[in-house]
C-alpha cells in the first residue's frame, strides 16, 4: 500500500509508517531526531512493494521541528470503541497534558488519536501504557465476571438441588 | 482543564474536611466555614459521582476525575484501588438473557464492551445462496435476505474466518444447509374445505426443513443435531401447489459491523442506576402523590406515628418518567440523579451462544484490539 501524502500538508508532515504484518520487512526510518526536517514527506516511510497483502494498522505522525513529545496516532480499522476507552486510560496518567481522538470522516475506519505530554516524555510511552493498562482492567474485568457468574451458578444450583 | 477548585486548604488529601478544634470565641465563625465546607465538599462529590437530572437538562454528564481537575483528588490510574472498588453482580440469567451490575468502571470502558456486544463478537450466518429452483412468489433475493437473517446454532470460535476470494469454502470456515420442499395438493381434503393446512401440504416452509449437509470431516466433529437454526419455526416462505424451493446455503464467520446477520446478541444495552433524594421529608398525601410519580415500587409510604412518610425504597426500579417535574410542589423535593460508575447491563442472546459467552467472549475482543496494537508498537520498536 502506498502512503500518498496530501501536497498541502507534505511540507509539515514527516510520515512514519508502521507495517501490519511482521513477515513483511519493514523499513522504518532511523531516529527522526537526528534527521534534519528537509520540510517534505514522506521520506524513507515507504518500502517497496511485495506480493501478498499488507494493511497499515498503526501510523504514527509528528509536526517538523517538534520533538517525540506530541505526536498524532492514526489507527486504522478502529472506532470509538477503542479510541475512547484509550484516550480514558491515557488521561488517567499524569504525566499526559492533552490526549484526544476523532474519527476522520465516517466512511473512513480509522482515528486519530493525539497525546501531548509535558516535559520530554516521548508520546510513544504513554501511549503504550494506556494500552497495557487497559488490557489489565479487561483482564479483571473478565476475571470478576467469570467468578461472578460462577457464583451465580452454584446458587442456583443449590438452590433447585435443594427443592427436589 | 486545569481548572482547580481550591476549596480545601493545604492539610486536606481527598475527601471531606476534618472539624477543627476551637475555641468558643472563634466557634460560631469557624462553624459557619464548616459548615460551608462541607457543602462544598458534597458539591464536589455530586459532580465527580452523579449525573444529575434537571429539570430542562442533564449535568454533569462528562467523566472529569482526571488528574490535576480536583485539588485535594489523586485521579491518576492506580490498578489495586480500581480492584478494590470494581465489582460485578449476576442479577438474573436464564439460557438467553443475562442482566448484571459493573460498578466501578467508567463510561467508555463500558461502552466499549457494549459496542463489541453488538458489532464486533462474531457468528456464522447464511452468506452465499445457490438457488437451483426457486418458483415461489418470493423472489430470490429476498429470500436469500431472510435466510441470512436467521441464527444458525453453531460456535463460532470452532471456525475461523473464510479467506478473501475464496469463493468454495473449505471444512473449517464453511457450514451448508440445503432447502427443499415442494407443495402440492392433498388429495385427502375435503370437497369444500377452504383451510390451506388442509388442501395443501407442505405449504408453509419453516426453518425445520433446512437440513445440514456436513463437509469434509464436519460429520465427526459435530454430532448429529448440533448445527442446525437455533429456532426450528421461524417462517421462510409460503407456497401453493405446484411451487418449489430448491437451494443450497454456505454460512460464514462475520462480525456485526459488516452486516447486522451476524450479531450475536437480540438487543445488549446498560442503563445507569438511578439515585433519587428526597431533599425534604415528605408526608401525607404529598406522599401519596409522590409515589404515583414515579414507577411502582421505588417509593414507599409508611405509616409513622400515624402520618403517611414517603420513603425511597428500591430506586432501581424507576425508569425516569420525569412526572415528578410535572408536579409543581414536589418537584423541588427531588433530586433526581444517576451514580456515575454504577452501570446495570441487560444481554440478550439470540440464541447461538448462551450471554455469559456472549460478554466474556466481547471482552477478550477488546483484549485482542489492545494486544494487536502492543505487537504493532513492538515491531516497530525491535527496529
Amino acid at each position: 500500500m502506498i502512503i500518498s501524502t496530501n501536497p498541502a500538508t507534505a511540507e509539515d508532515l514527516e510520515r512514519f509508517a508502521i507495517w501490519g504484518r511482521a513477515s513483511v520487512p519493514p523499513a522504518p526510518p532511523e531516529d527522526p531526531g537526528n534527521r534534519p526536517s528537509d520540510g517534505r514527506g514522506p521520506g524513507a516511510g515507504e518500502t517497496s512493494m511485495t506480493e501478498g497483502e499488507r494493511k497499515t494498522a498503526l501510523e504514527m505522525v509528528q509536526a517538523a521541528g517538534t520533538d517525540r513529545h506530541c505526536v498524532t496516532f492514526v489507527l486504522h480499522e478502529e472506532d470509538h470503541t477503542l479510541g475512547n476507552s484509550l484516550r480514558y486510560m491515557i488521561m488517567k496518567n499524569p504525566e499526559v497534558e492533552f490526549c484526544g481522538y476523532t474519527t476522520t470522516h465516517p466512511s473512513e475506519s480509522k482515528i486519530n488519536l493525539r497525546i501531548q505530554t509535558r516535559g520530554a516524555l516521548p508520546a510513544v510511552e504513554p501511549f503504550q501504557r494506556g494500552l497495557n493498562e487497559l488490557m489489565n482492567v479487561c483482564q479483571h474485568v473478565l476475571d470478576k465476571f467469570e467468578a461472578s457468574i460462577k457464583d451465580y451458578k452454584d446458587q442456583k444450583a443449590s438452590r433447585n438441588g435443594s427443592t427436589f | 482543564m486545569e481548572q482547580r477548585l481550591a476549596i480545601f486548604n493545604a492539610s486536606g488529601g481527598g475527601g471531606l474536611p476534618q472539624r477543627p478544634r476551637t475555641t468558643t470565641r472563634t466557634h460560631a465563625r469557624l462553624k459557619v466555614s464548616w459548615r460551608f465546607k462541607m457543602a462544598a465538599a458534597q458539591a464536589v462529590e455530586e459532580m465527580r459521582g452523579r449525573v444529575v437530572l434537571g429539570e430542562f437538562g442533564v449535568r454533569n454528564v462528562h467523566t472529569t476525575d482526571f488528574p490535576g481537575n480536583y485539588a485535594g483528588y489523586d485521579d491518576a490510574w492506580d490498578q489495586d484501588r480500581f480492584e478494590k472498588n470494581f465489582r460485578v453482580d449476576v442479577v438474573h440469567m436464564d439460557e438467553n438473557s443475562l442482566e448484571f451490575d459493573m460498578v466501578g468502571i467508567d463510561a467508555a470502558i463500558a461502552n466499549a464492551f457494549r459496542r463489541i456486544l453488538l458489532a464486533e463478537v462474531p457468528t456464522m450466518a447464511v452468506e452465499k445462496v445457490l438457488v437451483y429452483n426457486n418458483t415461489s412468489i418470493v423472489q430470490d433475493e429476498i429470500l436469500a435476505h431472510r435466510l441470512g437473517l436467521i441464527p444458525i446454532h453453531a460456535d463460532p470460535r470452532l471456525f475461523e474466518y473464510r479467506n478473501q476470494g475464496d469463493e468454495e469454502g473449505t471444512e473449517i470456515d464453511t457450514l451448508q444447509f440445503r432447502l427443499q420442499v415442494r407443495c402440492t395438493r392433498n388429495p385427502q381434503a375435503a370437497k369444500d374445505s377452504s383451510d390451506p393446512n388442509e388442501l395443501y401440504v407442505n405449504h408453509k416452509v419453516y426453518t425445520r426443513h433446512m437440513t445440514w449437509v456436513p463437509l469434509g470431516n464436519q460429520a465427526d466433529v459435530f454430532p448429529e443435531g448440533t448445527i442446525r437454526p437455533v429456532h426450528d419455526d421461524i417462517l421462510i416462505a409460503q407456497l401453493r401447489p405446484g411451487q418449489e424451493i430448491d437451494l443450497l446455503m454456505h454460512c460464514v464467520k462475520g462480525i456485526g459491523k459488516d452486516h447486522a446477520k451476524f450479531s450475536p446478541v437480540a438487543t445488549a444495552s446498560y442503563r445507569l442506576l438511578p439515585d433519587i433524594t428526597l431533599l425534604e421529608p415528605v408526608e401525607g398525601e404529598a406522599a401519596e402523590e409522590l409515589s404515583q410519580c414515579f414507577s411502582p415500587g421505588v417509593i414507599e409510604v409508611q405509616e409513622v406515628q400515624g402520618k403517611k412518610v414517603a420513603r425511597v425504597a428500591n430506586p432501581r426500579l424507576d425508569t425516569f418518567s420525569r412526572e415528578i417535574f410535572r408536579n409543581e410542589k414536589l418537584k423541588k423535593v427531588v433530586r433526581l440523579a444517576r451514580v456515575r460508575d454504577h452501570y446495570i447491563f441487560s444481554v440478550e442472546s439470540t440464541g447461538v451462544l448462551p450471554p455469559d459467552v456472549l460478554v466474556s467472549e466481547a471482552i477478550k475482543v477488546l483484549m485482542g484490539k489492545c494486544r494487536r496494537f502492543l505487537d504493532e508498537l513492538d515491531a516497530v520498536q525491535m527496529d
